[in-house]
This record gives C-alpha cells, structure tokens and sequence, in this order.
C-alpha cells in the first residue's frame, strides 16, 4: 500500500452515525479508523463487508468501498470479492446473530477455506437491531421478550467455533479497552489468511452489563487473563494469580498462598493448537464460583496456504498444461462434421 | 445378402436398467448419426435414484433419439424401433412404440425374478404371450453372447457383463449401416488406461455387428440420406455444453474474468463440471456451501469486477432469492441460470418442467423485476448464454436465464459460429478521478444504468448496501418520495432494455391469421414442426417463440394482434399464459402438460385442431 498522511477522520464518511448513544460499537469504530490511519491504509484498498444486523452498519461508516449485504452472508460475498481481487484488504463485519445464527454456516466455510480476510465478530449477546430478544451467545435463562420465561439455549462459543473449523487465527478482545482492541486489530491485519477477532460489546439499551465482569475495571483483573505470547497465564489485582496445568486440567493457582511459582504457569503459545482449543474452553459462566479467568488476546495463530492464491494458482497450472484456451477450439469441441 | 431400405426419419429408444449404460449406448450412437449428416433431436429420460433397485420399473433409464433426412425439430413421439434391455424397460415404453415398430430384446433380462420385479403377473411373459403379436420382436440373449464373445478376456463376470451395451451399439451400428471407427477411437481414448476394457469393449461391439451381418434372422438394413441442412461445420451439443461455451465466449467478449459460483443440483451441476474443467480459459469456479453462498459469492465477484454468474435449478432459485433481490438493488452485474425441473419443492429433479418463470419474474419480496430470458434448444443455450451475460453488465442488473432439464441433457446438431464473427461486449469501468471530484454511485445515463466502480479504483470509494438507496448518492434514504421514486426508476431501467433486444419474429407459418402458437423455452422444436404441419395442411396457423420474456419485445402486442385467437402451449400450469393476460389483457387458449416430459407433436396438433374447428 502506498504510504499515505491520513489521519482518523480522513476514514470517517458524512453519514450521521445512527448507533444508541452509549453503543459500544462506537469504540470499535474508532479504533479501526484510528488502526486504519497508524497502518497507513489506503482507503481505495480496502472493502469492508457485511451483514445485517447493528453491527452489520459499520460500513456505511467508513470512508473505503464497503457493502452492506444480507443477513449472514457477508463472507459469501466477501469470499468472491477476495478471489475477484486478491489485492483489496477485505474486512467482514457481522455480530452474534449474523455470525453465528444465520449466518453461521458461512463463517465455518470461510474459516475453514482460509481466504485472507479479517472477520470482526462484534457480540453483544442479545439482538439489538429486532430489540432485544436472546442471541446464541446468550446466556442460559436470560429473560428477554421472545423467552419471558428464560431461554433454554445453550450458548455458543465462538471461538471454540472457529478453531473447530481450523481457523488460522483466532483472538477476543473487547470494546472498553481500546489500547488492548488495537493491538488485535492490528495483529488481525497482519496475519494471512482468515482471521477472526471477536469483540465482546456492550449493548447498553438491551443487554447492559453483559460483559461488565470482564470490562469493569473492579472485577477485570481477576476475571480476565490477557494472553501474550510466550509469557506465563497470569492474572489478578496484581498478577498474584495464575494458571498451571494439572495434566490436562487447567488449574488456577495464588501464587502468594500456593507453593508455586511462575516458572510452572503455562506458557502461552499462540502456534499450540492443543492449548488454544483448552484456552477457548476457558468460557464458564461467570456467575458461577470459581469461573475459570475469560482469555483475551490471540489464542491462536498459524499459517496455512490462502484459497485464492490456490485457486489463482491452479489456473495457471491449467495454462501451464493445456495452453491458453482458445476459444475456436473450445467451440468446435472434439468432433466436428462438414455439410 | 442384406437388403438396404432408405427411411426419411428414425426414432430409435433405449431403454434399460439405470446400471446398463443405456445413456453412454444412446450418446455414442448419436454422435455416430451426426457424423452421417442426419438432423437429430435426443432425449435423455433417466430415474432421480443414481441406482434405482435393479429391474424394477424405477430404475428403467432411457435415451430417445429422433435422426432423419430432414429437419428434426423433436425426439419423437412414438419410436420405431426400441431396445429393452430387461422386462421393465419394455413395460415402461411398451405404449410409446409405433404400432409396427420394431423391439429389440435382451432376453436374459426376463427371467422370472424381472418379471417379478417389472410387475408382470405370476406366469405372465411377453416373450412367450401373444402381446407383442403386432411388433416386428427380435429376442437376442446378449448376455450369453457377450459372455462368448469375452470368453478369452480376464476380466470377471460382472465387468464383462457390463460391456452388453457395446454389443447392442455394435449390432445397431450394422442395422443402419455405420462406420464403427469413430466409437472405437472414443473407447480407445477412455479407457487408455485400462487395456483389459477396452479391449473387452471394441471387442463386443465388432461381435454386435457381426451378429446383425451374419446371422440370417436379419435381412434388413436401413439407411438414412443426410439432411438438407445449411452448409457448413457442425458439432453435437448438449444444452448444458453449449451453456458453459457460451458464458466462457462472452466473458472473453467483455474482457472479463468469468467467475461461476455453484452448489450442486440436478440438472444443472454439468454447468459446473463443465466450466471447472477449462480453468485455462481463466474461469474461477467456487463450489459453496449452499445456493445462498453461491449467488452471495457470485456477487461479491462482479462487485470486484469478474463476470459473476450462479447456475441452479428450481429449489436452488428459490433460496436465491433474497440474494438476487440485493443484487437488483446494488445495480450489479450478476447471471442466474436455472435449469428448471419438475417441482415444486424437491418434484421431480430428473424429470422437465417449464416451472419457474413466474419464480423468476415474481419470486422475490418487494418490487424487483428483473429481465428474464429462455432458451429454446440445446443450441440456443449458446446464444442466450452470451445474451445474458450482455444484459448484465450492459445495464448493471441481474438476469435470470431460464433453460430445462430437456434441452439442457438433450442433444442436437449445431453449425457453430467462427469466434472472430461473434461480436464482443463492450464493458465500461468507472475510471479513477481526482480528490477534488465527489464520485456519486448511483448516477445514470441515457439507458438508466449506473457506472460500474470498482473497489481498488483511486478516488472512488463508496458504501453499497441493501438499504433503499437516495438517488444519484446511494446513500440510504426512508425518504417516501424517494422510495417511490427508486422502485419506478429501476423498473424503468428493466423496460428500456426492450430499446436494446431485436424484434419478435413468426418463425412458421401466417404473419396474420386464424391462430397464433406462442410459446417459449424448450417447446420450441415441437411447436414448431406442429405449426409447419398444419400449415402444409392449409390451416391459417402461425408460430412465435419468446427469448426475452422480460422485458417482452416491443413489437410483441402488435403480433398478438393480427390472430383471431392466442394459444400459449406450456409444460406446466399456465404461467405465460398468466402474464400475457396480465400485460396484454387478452384471453389465451391454454395448452398445459405437466408430466416431466416434454410434449408430444400428436397431442398438441389435436388439441390446435380442435381449437380451429370450434372456431
């Protein structure tokens, strides 16, 4: 891309933002046009793709090409786009119902496809866009208009999700750390091939709260563990607590109280598949005691050959072979007969 | 010593269990009567299973082949001569025969247990009743003949058993006095690799023929003259072939990457066989995950700038839809081919049926016509296919192209055009502009079309959405006027295309007259013959057949104007007769079949004559 001295403002377009007042979505705006400018990104370069849904609106506020498509199909549609023009940075917005409901057989498909694309799943846990019923990352027994009596749905987990379907590179970040959003954002731009960044965000009208455990600053050092690579699992007020693996049993220790010290905390390792899956499993419902720490960060990070480069590839392996194609030949085909 | 007895025209059905290769028998012997000169007409009829139970009435697959030393405009009605492989192929064609045709029988496929299977009665056999009285019978155990035959071959008893159809092709091609060379190269090419089959093969088709020479039972040969057909080079095609051609030819006339996303569906998977296999035409092929995937894909593909087309069948359009409805609003390029088939829902996916036009002229939510095209004929299938893909990047909307399952597995003789003859389409990009210039998205010209902006184009960026769009901005109004406004204009801009789509012609028949056959899609040939018919008989008759279905021809009110009465023959249950009524508010005689096949030439000339003797 060519070096260009676009500030922040330079990515925002004239349309009002028409988020609640409050949204956590406007944070996560911020941050990709402030990451957009620090990368240098040219705005001619990049297609902002997405779905339907609050989140699914992003587009219109960004001043690069964008499509607000249909509901859940955003990667579909980013998928051709990407083999259309491999050279466009392509970004796929889409929330928990856009996904992972509707949407969510496309989300495995393009995950497990590796096309290079970014895919910012913003989850708010609940429908914001219908007002307010439960979403598949909604917790179980959330009272919400369309279950008076309390959902009955397990919820999903997206990022044991993505790395079930051999995503290249998986991450959680949220919207009330801005510092910690745009190193991921940054870390999503930089990987090749598909990377999924989930965004916890605060729908503040119909689900406050969802993740205030996690992003409060009273409750979120000892409820959320920051994964950096290389570096042991610690957490807490004062990073006194830690994880140690018991065999293959994640175990929280105080390394104040316990005799143990960080030399037997696991140490992160974003290329360990084995650990990112167990590390995805860190997803206990916080109102039980004794949660296990939420991770955020990248949980997993490899390389694996991009769809389109292949499939572009494997077009000039075809000429390679047969030639050109020509299209006399290909009309007349192999027999043909003179009258 | 034979004797030669010269015929006008032919129709030949085999007809067998679905594992008896019945299809590849019927295939070979045609592209061999091509070679003649012959005009032809095929008509490929197979069971939905991929292997029904075996003998059973399900399984029974066939292949119909109409040749002749004139213009064929149909497989055939009734055939003169059929192959019945075992006793459920003869019992299902049993009433399609002529009354003095010819059967040709396999007779070890009626022992007991295919009697059973073919639900003959307890002791009842055709080969040993008087049923077939009235047919000229030729029993032949083929499969102890080809077992003979391959006494000397490795190969086991199952494998050898399956080179029986090479006997009957072998044996038909000395009945119609045929060079066999041609079928040996092909078999020698497929099976290059497996030297015991070929050789097994070649060698039961020379025994075929030799039996026809030698055993004195058959005296007769039949001979068919070339056909008066126009000078020049000809080639077999297939509707779905010439549907890859044509689409891979007019990407090459636009100078386009041409980009086919797909998922799998009977009858219209070939398109993606087809196009997967001439990668070095640079076509991207992208089997999705599901119809939807496949169209959002496709989109997403003309938004980057290839020529983005999705191909599917009824049930697959249907999901579509919500899809297409984007693509009509985002005012981009995008080619919906739906071979139709028997429906609704999952109907009957091997079977024909004109089924969709009203799901392609109404079958989305909101107001979102978008123009609707047809093919007539396997080799239609070409020209509409680069029609198409014209309309869609000439005026920026998505075209659905309407062929069927008959025309798309049925086979013709096709004079093929020369590539530098076929003009090439022109295409537009929005080209990079200034900082200082404000890009608006939705701007149109004279033909009510928006430019074509690519992202990675400088200066150009802008927001395309599903959301009502504002006017010459496109950015996203509730405004009531403007909403009025934009459905109205896009309407427009579908009507206008009738200013860039040649006139409607009669193609047979009075200009001005008693009655006008309309029709459209796959019935061509037999409307056509019909009408030439009864022409030749005198009767004020004239045939139209549509391509563009939306917008209509402009001149097509007029047409309708000089009959005294309109008959819309359709293989379903009135659905262009629902839309002349509604755009031209006059009555139509309907003529509807609606049994996966197609229609037959006796059916329909009662059914006009009927209506000319009321008249």
């Amino acid at each position: 891309m060519t070096k260009n001295n676009l500030k922040a403002k330079d990515f925002t377009t004239d349309q009002d933002v028409r988020w609640c007042p409050g949204c956590g979505d406007y944070s996560i705006l911020a941050q990709v046009q402030k990451v957009f400018a620090e990368l240098e990104m040219n705005p001619d370069e990049v297609a902002i793709i997405s779905g339907i849904g609050c989140s699914s609106r992003f587009p219109y506020y960004m001043n690069t090409y964008g499509m607000h498509s249909i509901h859940g199909r955003a990667p579909a549609v980013a998928s051709g786009l990407k083999i259309a023009n491999p050279d466009l940075s392509v970004w796929i917005i889409t929330g928990d119902g856009d996904g992972l409901s509707i949407g969510g057989n496309h989300l495995l498909h393009i995950l497990r496809r590796n096309l290079d694309v970014n895919i910012l799943l913003f989850n708010n846990q609940i429908y914001g866009l219908t007002k307010g019923q439960y979403s598949p990352t909604s917790e179980v027994d959330k009272r919400t208009k369309s279950t008076p009596m309390g959902s009955l749905d397990h919820p999903i987990n997206p990022l044991a999700v993505a790395i079930s379907a051999d995503a290249t590179f998986v991450a959680r970040s949220m919207d009330r750390d801005p510092k910690h959003m745009k190193t991921m954002l940054k870390r999503s731009n930089l990987h090749k091939g598909s990377s999924f960044l989930e965004i916890y965000q605060n729908c503040n009208i119909f689900n406050d709260g969802a993740f205030f455990t996690f992003t409060d600053k009273a409750t979120k050092k000892s409820s959320a563990i920051f994964l950096e690579d290389g570096q042991p699992l610690v957490f807490g007020e004062n990073n006194e607590k830690g994880i140690r693996l018991d065999g293959w049993k994640p175990q929280v220790i105080d390394l104040e109280i316990d005799n143990y010290s960080k030399d037997d905390l696991w140490i992160h390792d974003e290329g360990d598949l084995y650990k990112a899956q167990m590390l995805a499993r860190f997803f206990d419902d916080p109102r039980q005691e004794g949660f296990l720490p939420r991770p955020f960060g990248v949980l997993y990070s490899s390389e694996r050959v991009c769809y389109e480069d292949q499939l572009l590839a494997q077009l000039n392996e075809a000429i390679e072979q047969k030639g050109e194609g020509n299209l006399d030949q290909l009309i007349a085909g192999s027999v043909t007969w003179e009258i | 010593m034979s004797t030669k007895i010269e015929k006008e025209e032919i129709t030949i059905k085999f007809a067998g269990d679905s594992g008896d290769g019945m299809q590849l028998t019927g295939s070979l012997f045609t592209g061999n009567t091509a070679l003649t000169g012959s005009d032809l007409a095929t008509f490929p009829d197979f069971p939905a299973e991929i292997r029904a139970p075996i003998g059973t009435l399900a399984g029974v697959s066939g292949f119909q082949l109409h040749f002749g030393s004139r213009k064929i405009y149909t497989p055939g009605d009734e055939c003169d001569v059929l192959v019945a492989m075992n006793a459920a192929a003869l019992k299902a064609n049993l009433t399609n025969i002529k009354k003095t045709g010819t059967i040709i029988l396999s007779t070890d496929g009626f022992d007991k247990k295919n009697l059973r299977l073919a639900k003959y009665a307890d002791g009842e056999n055709p080969l040993e009743d008087e049923s077939l009285a009235n047919f000229e019978v030729f029993k032949i155990d083929i499969t102890k003949l080809t077992r003979e035959a391959l006494k000397e071959s490795p190969l086991g008893t199952k494998e050898k058993d399956r080179c029986k159809n090479m006997f009957v092709l072998g044996f038909l091609y000395w009945r119609y006095d045929r060079t066999m060379q041609g079928t040996i190269d092909f078999l020698t090419q497929k099976f290059a690799k497996k030297q015991d089959i070929l050789e097994a093969n070649i060698k039961c088709i020379k025994t075929g023929y030799h039996y026809g020479d030698t055993t004195e039972t058959f005296t007769t040969q039949y001979k068919v003259k070339p056909a008066p057909l126009e000078k020049g080079t000809y080639r077999s095609i297939k509707g779905n072939e010439a549907l890859v051609i044509g689409l891979i030819t007019a990407a090459r006339k636009s100078k386009l990457s041409l980009f086919y996303g797909s998922y799998p569906i009977t009858p219209a998977s070939d398109i993606l066989h087809g196009l997967a296999k001439h990668k070095n035409y640079g076509v991207k092929t992208f089997q999705a995950e599901d119809e939807i995937a496949a169209v959002c894909s496709a989109i997403g593909a003309s938004y980057g700038g290839d020529l983005g087309i999705t191909g599917t069948s009824g049930p697959g359009l249907a999901l579509k839809g919500e899809a297409i409805g984007l693509a009509m609003m985002l005012e981009l390029p995008l080619v919906v081919v739906n071979v139709q088939r028997g429906g609704p829902s999952t109907g009957l996916p091997t079977k024909t049926e004109q089924s969709d036009l009203l799901q392609a002229m109404y079958g989305r939510n909101g107001e979102c016509p978008l123009p609707v095209i047809s093919a007539s004929s396997p080799s239609d299938c070409f020209e509409v296919a680069m029609e198409a893909c014209r309309i869609a990047v000439q005026h920026m909307i998505p075209v659905i192209l309407l062929s069927d399952g008959y025309i798309a597995n049925g086979a013709e003789p096709w004079r093929f055009p020369n590539a530098g003859d076929i003009p090439s389409i022109k295409v537009n990009f929005k080209k990079p502009i200034g900082e200082d210039k404000t890009f608006l998205p939705y701007l149109r010209d004279e033909k009510l079309v928006r430019e074509w902006a690519l992202p990675g184009t400088k200066g150009l960026a802008h927001r395309l959405g599903g959301l009502e769009k504002e006017a010459n901005t496109g950015n996203v109004s509730y405004d009531p006027a403007n909403h009025e406004y934009m459905i109205k204009t896009r309407e427009a801009k579908v009507d206008k295309i009738a200013d860039f789509i040649p006139e409607q012609k009669i193609t047979m028949g009075v200009k001005k007259g008693d009655l006008l056959i309309l029709g459209w899609g796959s019935t061509y040939g037999v409307l056509e013959s019909v009408t030439k018919e009864l022409v030749a008989e005198g009767l004020q008759v004239g045939h139209t057949h549509l391509r563009y279905i939306r917008p209509f021809p402009k001149n097509l009110g007029k047409i309708l104007k000089n009959y005294k009465k309109i008959m819309i023959p359709e293989i379903n249950n009135g659905q262009l007769s629902k839309v002349i009524r509604d755009q031209f508010l006059i009555d139509v005689i309907q003529f509807n079949k609606i049994q996966g096949v197609p229609i037959m030439k006796a059916e329909l000339k009662y059914a006009i004559k009927e209506v000319l003797e009321n008249m």
